[in-house]
């Protein structure tokens, strides 16, 4: 990441070794020594990673097995059946109820989307302006934004719901989208960034050499807000992606519903009894698929969201 | 790694407390400050506050079928306060909170701590690991554990068979705290460990080096040195289980199904609020618990960002 090391150097005198080096010197000079703690956090890490991919581990075999298998397969429950059953689940999939599955899976991606870049977009807009301007009602505006940092986003829903149904929205994708896009946090985390990493030097620089506003934000100020956009992004995607109350809450056409909403629904008809409904390989087949999107994401872009989290609270 | 230059760099960043300095405040620039800053203030407004405003307004009505909509002040919240359920449901959250932050901060430190000392492969890998359980849904993660729970589904009876013991039942309602805060353990301690992994990279090692040479041994490091070092992140991982704790909803909204009988559908103040509006229609009582938990959190989160402001270097 070019830009990082770009900010690095306009906060810090480069000629003073930063601390990641620093550190991998100490770490050089620390090598060979420390062998026997070594092999004790090493055996505390496995029994962690043990303890935190079980789960998933269950998942992968799971998706694997038919309905008889997930109650009585040969292997026990972590490991897989004589009757490899995956590509048979993943047709049910599209057998049952018209293919609804990839349909919420669909829902999910454009809620999930829409809500995440729109939030992204105002946040960024937001801090932005709070960082780089003065305008009557900012610091009144700003104290209000903070405390509602901790506001819990659950006590909003009735109200929403409330106010969505009385604009007839509930049931439209809307009801999911427009109340996605509020992220006090994101203002919070841009605004702190742009006072770091935007000098006011460059802005008033570009201003003199004739720049308008808009340009000066695209050109100068965004290239430098990237890797907090991109922590932004990261946190708001998967909040909408995770939401479970808000969409259970306002949406009730099966069309509509996000994927999590969905198999929640497939589950609670399976745990009530109802023969015809006992569809628990589809369940976990669909829990499976739904996990690998953000799975696989969150490990290829390893890179950008393991500086970003820490964004708020390092300071 | 370009994490370490990332934050490599923030601890020399300085907040700049003056804004651009001593340029003149003209009506131009106050025009483009609220031109960035009102496409989020208008979701800000409509979501937010206006949501807010709207449940409190309601929670001050009582509607019957014989009387209509009546205003009756705060007899919603007097009855709230006394209504055995609801603070049945508060006790529930608040225990919920003394013993899941504890252990979800525990295990995040503990394994923040250990990757801290490790450069191997295991360690990285460890990391990402540790780390998954925050990409998955916090629905699929529920839906997940209440298969693993399950006695038909899950490997407690094999694992337990092999030391001739019976599986305990997961499910019951005895076990169903316990259940609860190991799902949520799994779910957000990696999340809160790379915050604090985050904060330890961040910090100069030649500190280390200081207190080597003082005699310091890795447990005194860890625990005089690097915890106070990164008090903020701590300060700031509380915050988010805070929040997130009281308002406890999804976990067990979804094992509600699965464990037939164990969670009432009153076992949070969330869950009473949504099936109050949502399964008896009774949107005004609905709003005002709604209202009570939001004011209980935020009160809550103010006196503890209050007391801890020094480590938390919020203002």
């Amino acid at each position: 990441m070019a830009l990082t090391t770009e900010t690095a150097l306009l906060v810090q005198p480069a000629a003073t070794p930063s601390a990641a080096e620093r550190r991998a010197r100490s770490e050089q000079s620390d090598a060979g020594r420390n062998g026997g703690r070594r092999i004790g956090s090493h055996v505390f890490l496995v029994i962690l990673v043990i303890y935190f991919i079980t789960p998933l581990w269950w998942l992968l075999v799971a998706a694997t097995k038919d309905n008889s298998g997930l109650f009585t397969g040969t292997g026990g429950s972590l490991w897989f059946d004589d009757n490899f059953a995956f590509f048979d689940n993943v047709a049910g999939l599209f057998e049952r109820q018209g293919g609804i599955y990839w349909r919420w899976l669909g829902n999910s991606f454009l809620y999930a989307f829409a809500g995440g870049l729109g939030a992204t977009v105002l946040s960024v807009m937001a801090g932005y302006g709070f960082a780089k301007f003065r305008f009557r009602g900012r610091n009144a505006f700003f104290s209000v934004l903070l405390g509602s940092v901790m506001v819990p986003v659950t006590a909003l829903v009735i109200p929403t719901f409330m106010l969505l149904s009385q604009a007839g929205l509930i049931n439209t994708i809307w009801a999911v989208i427009l109340p996605s896009l509020l992220s006090p946090f994101g203002v919070y985390l841009m605004r702190i960034y742009t006072q770091d990493s935007v000098p006011d030097e460059m802005l008033d620089a570009a201003r003199v050499d004739g720049a308008g506003e808009l340009r000066i934000f695209f050109q100068v100020a965004l290239p430098l807000l990237k890797p907090a956009l991109v922590t932004v992004l990261l946190l708001s995607v998967v909040g909408t992606w995770n939401n479970f109350f808000l969409p259970l809450a306002v949406l009730s056409d099966p069309q509509l519903l996000p994927v999590t909403v969905g198999l929640n629904g497939w589950t609670a008809l399976s745990n009530a009894g109802a023969g015809g409904e006992q569809v628990w390989n589809l369940i976990t087949t669909g829990a499976f698929v739904s996990i690998i999107p953000l799975v696989l994401s969150f490990l290829f872009l390893q890179r950008y969201w393991q500086g970003g989290l820490s964004l708020g609270s390092v300071k | 790694m370009s994490s370490d230059t990332l934050h490599a760099a923030t601890p020399g960043i300085r907040r700049r407390s003056a804004m651009s300095g001593g340029s003149r405040i003209d009506r131009k620039r106050q025009r483009w400050g609220w031109f960035f800053v009102a496409p989020f203030a208008l979701i800000f407004i409509g979501f937010l506050i206006v949501p807010l405003v709207y449940a409190f307004w309601m929670s001050l009505q009582t509607s019957t079928l014989a009387t209509g909509t009546q205003f009756t002040w705060f007899a919603n919240y007097v009855k709230a306060f006394t209504d055995p359920i609801f603070l049945e449901g508060l006790g529930r959250v608040a225990a919920f909170a003394f013993i899941m932050i504890p252990i979800q901060m525990l295990v995040a430190l503990a394994a923040a701590l250990v990757l801290d000392t490790l450069t191997s492969w295991l360690s990285k890998f460890s990391r990402l690991m540790i780390f998954v359980p925050y990409a998955i849904p916090v629905v699929i993660g529920a839906l997940m554990w209440g298969f693993l729970y399950s006695p038909r589904f899950g490997p407690a009876t094999d694992i337990f068979g092999l030391f001739g013991l019976a599986a305990p039942d997961f499910l019951a309602q005895s076990a169903i705290f316990g259940s609860l805060i190991n799902i949520v353990t799994w779910q957000w301690s990696g999340y809160y460990m790379i915050i604090i992994y985050s904060a330890l990279r961040g910090v100069d090692p030649s500190i280390y080096e200081a207190a080597r040479i003082d005699g310091a041994n890795g447990w005194q490091t860890a625990t005089r040195i690097k915890v106070p070092m990164i008090s903020s992140s701590m300060v700031m991982v509380l915050i988010f289980a805070l929040i997130g704790t009281l308002q406890f909803f999804t976990e067990p909204q979804v094992l509600r199904s699965v464990a037939q009988g164990a969670i009432p559908v009153s076992y949070t103040p969330n869950m009473y609020a949504y099936t109050l509006a949502f399964s008896y229609s009774q949107f005004n009582y609905a709003s005002a618990i709604a209202f009570s938990l939001g004011i209980i959190v935020f009160i809550g989160s103010y006196i503890f960002l209050f007391f801890t402001r020094k480590q938390s270097g919020l203002k």
